[in-house]
């Protein structure tokens, strides 16, 4: 099984997942900044197949981030996993980004047993999911994902760069602040999953908010 | 990578710049296919285009547009030399889309990339082979010039070659004429979009009941032609729309009823009447003697017909693609890639960054 997973809710990431490789993960790229996923997604890519000697043959499944995140952002990723799974014909899943932060936090030492992830939702706000984790298993998603101010987070330790931000007012963990989803992660979530006989969800962006557009209201007469 | 053939190359062509997803495949310069979706209907509520509704709809609709695009002309991804996307000038989030696609596209297919500029795209389409169309075949007519009036753009160009040497020679400084029709049909209750609105609302009006600005009109502005003033050929629309909802309140002051289909018309008439006239001064001033409408308001009826009475006394002969190639589209962007193609110009590659305010002089980046 080889899984090409793609990213780009917060940085713009892909990587390389098989049940073959040591750790699973035959190959990643991800990039620091939040804003040039369309000039490094596709050049990225195209490095990471030509590195690890991958054709499109070899693919399995593609599984893209749906988010939330950034909006314009966030459909480069999507918009990017759909084409190619259309142009090579194979079958496409999503995963909710939050999730990639989930598992590295299952995956750390002292990981409790309730936590929150948390990425920037900018406008001062955040995306936050509350995650629960049973000894040896992969984190269950108890509540979420939402978007909302961090300092009406739960009282829970809060994990990922959104916790980074606002650590006067969230039980941020230090190891975690600066952490965004990443492909390798989710691609590694998306194989347990698999491996545990779960579906995937489809690759429906997971926007939660609206568009900001407002209906305008009725033109003021001049009396 | 191969490169594509120079002659009578196949190109895939994706358009997301505003609020249509287009896909269009061309052969050299025959038409194969011109597959649109557009979220026009989900903007009437706000009576102008969202740009975030836009791109979420640009990522729904983009596989299913080049699935259909792809049936209708009867090709598979294999058989396509290159592919073509507006990379500006647009929105910025829903030109991501269709860029991003085509990024995806090319590295899946190892297809050339060419990233194009929409507006020269615009000129491109008057090349494709179509019945009525003088412009046809490989070469462009000498002296030819464009003017693009749509919801996005206001902009007369000249063309020496397609592929490498275009000039703005004048612009609109604030609202694109479209929108002015937009804000104006709002004002006067008449819906969205306001092009087709007003236009048939006009034909019942008096042209001439009131009379509204002409934007960048005066001396100051215009200059000479030895000593062009600083808008010579330029537009500007807000002062008009400010004028339409000044009359607006005028009439309700005074409790009267609203002539809508008078303002309407008068309306029209100032936009028609220094487009048009602000374009054949251009033309006469710059040589030009060929001059191609496009852009979405191309479907305005007094638009086309000013332009060509004018044209014809100007002796300046006027090219009008079929509407539905005039609007935004993605055969216009496969046109423009298959000239490039056939210039021997090299594609972009899969590193460049959309631009929103992508220079007309860029053709391809
Ligand atoms: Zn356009």
């Amino acid at each position: 099984m080889l899984i090409l997973a793609i990213d780009t809710s917060a940085v713009a990431s892909a990587a390389l997942i098989s049940d073959d490789a040591m750790e699973g993960v035959v190959d990643s790229f991800a990039t620091e900044d939040t804003r040039s996923h369309a000039e490094v997604l596709a050049p990225g890519i195209e490095e990471l197949l030509a590195g690890a000697g991958v054709s499109s043959a070899d693919i399995d499944l593609i599984v893209t981030g749906v988010g939330p995140g950034p909006f314009t952002g966030l459909r480069s990723g999507i918009a990017t996993a759909r084409t190619l799974a259309f142009a090579w014909n194979k079958p496409l899943r999503g995963l909710m980004s939050l999730d990639a932060i989930a598992l590295e936090v299952a995956e750390s030492t002292g990981a409790p047993a309730e936590f929150l992830v948390a990425t920037d939702a900018r406008r001062k706000e955040v995306y936050w999911a509350r995650y629960t984790l049973r000894g040896g298993q992969l984190p269950e998603l108890a509540d979420g994902p939402h978007v909302g101010f961090a300092a009406d987070l739960p009282e829970l330790p809060v994990y990922g760069a959104g916790a980074g931000i606002y650590a006067e007012v969230v039980k941020a963990d230090e190891d975690f602040k600066d952490t965004q989803p990443n492909a390798a992660s989710l691609g590694q979530f998306a194989l347990a999953l698999l491996a545990a006989g779960r579906e995937l969800p489809d690759s429906t962006p997971l926007y939660l908010r609206e568009s900001d557009a407002q209906v305008p209201g009725p033109r003021k007469r001049a009396l | 990578m191969n490169p594509a053939p120079a002659s009578e190359p196949l190109v895939l062509g994706i358009e997301s710049s505003c609020d249509e997803t287009g896909v269009g495949i061309v052969r050299g310069t025959t038409l194969l296919s011109n597959t649109v979706s557009s979220s026009m209907d989900e903007h009437v509520r706000f009576g102008g285009v969202i740009p975030e509704i836009a791109s979420r709809a640009h990522l729904d609709a983009f596989v299913p547009t080049l699935q259909e695009s792809l049936r209708t002309a009867g090709v598979t991804l294999d058989d396509i030399d290159a592919i073509a996307v507006t990379s500006g000038p647009g929105l910025a989030g829903a030109l991501m889309v269709g860029v991003c696609a085509a990024k995806a596209l090319a590295l899946a297919s190892g297809k050339p990339l060419y990233a194009i500029n929409h507006l020269v795209a615009h000129v491109g389409v008057g090349l494709l082979d179509m019945s009525g169309n003088r412009m046809s075949g490989n070469r462009l007519p000498d002296n030819l010039g464009a003017l693009l009036v749509s919801g996005g753009h206001t902009e007369i160009l000249r063309i020496r070659s397609i592929t490498d040497d275009v000039e703005l020679l004048g612009s609109t400084i604030d609202d694109a004429a479209g929108e002015a029709y937009d804000k104006v049909a709002r004002l006067l209750g008449l819906g969205y979009p306001g092009g087709p609105a007003i236009d048939k609302m006009a034909r019942t009006g008096n042209p001439k009941a009131i009379r509204f600005p002409r934007g960048l009109s005066q001396p100051k502005y215009m200059g000479t032609a030895e000593e062009p003033g600083p808008h010579r050929y330029d537009w500007s629309f807000s002062g008009l729309k400010t004028a339409v909802a000044r009359c607006v309140e005028q009439f309700e002051a005074r409790g009267e009823e609203i002539p809508v289909a008078d303002i309407a018309a008068a309306f029209q008439e100032a936009v028609v009447d220094i487009i048009t006239s602000k374009a054949v001064l251009a033309c006469r001033e710059n040589g030009i003697t060929e001059l191609l409408l496009g852009g979405g308001v191309a479907a305005n009826s007094r638009l086309r017909e000013l332009t060509g009475q004018r044209c014809r006394s100007a002796g300046i002969t006027l090219h009008v693609p079929p509407l539905q190639l005039c609007t935004d589209n993605g055969a216009m962007v496969a046109a423009l890639g298959a000239q490039l193609v056939m210039a021997g110009i090299g594609p972009s590659g899969v590193a460049f960054a959309p631009d929103s305010s992508l220079p007309v002089t860029t053709v391809s980046v």
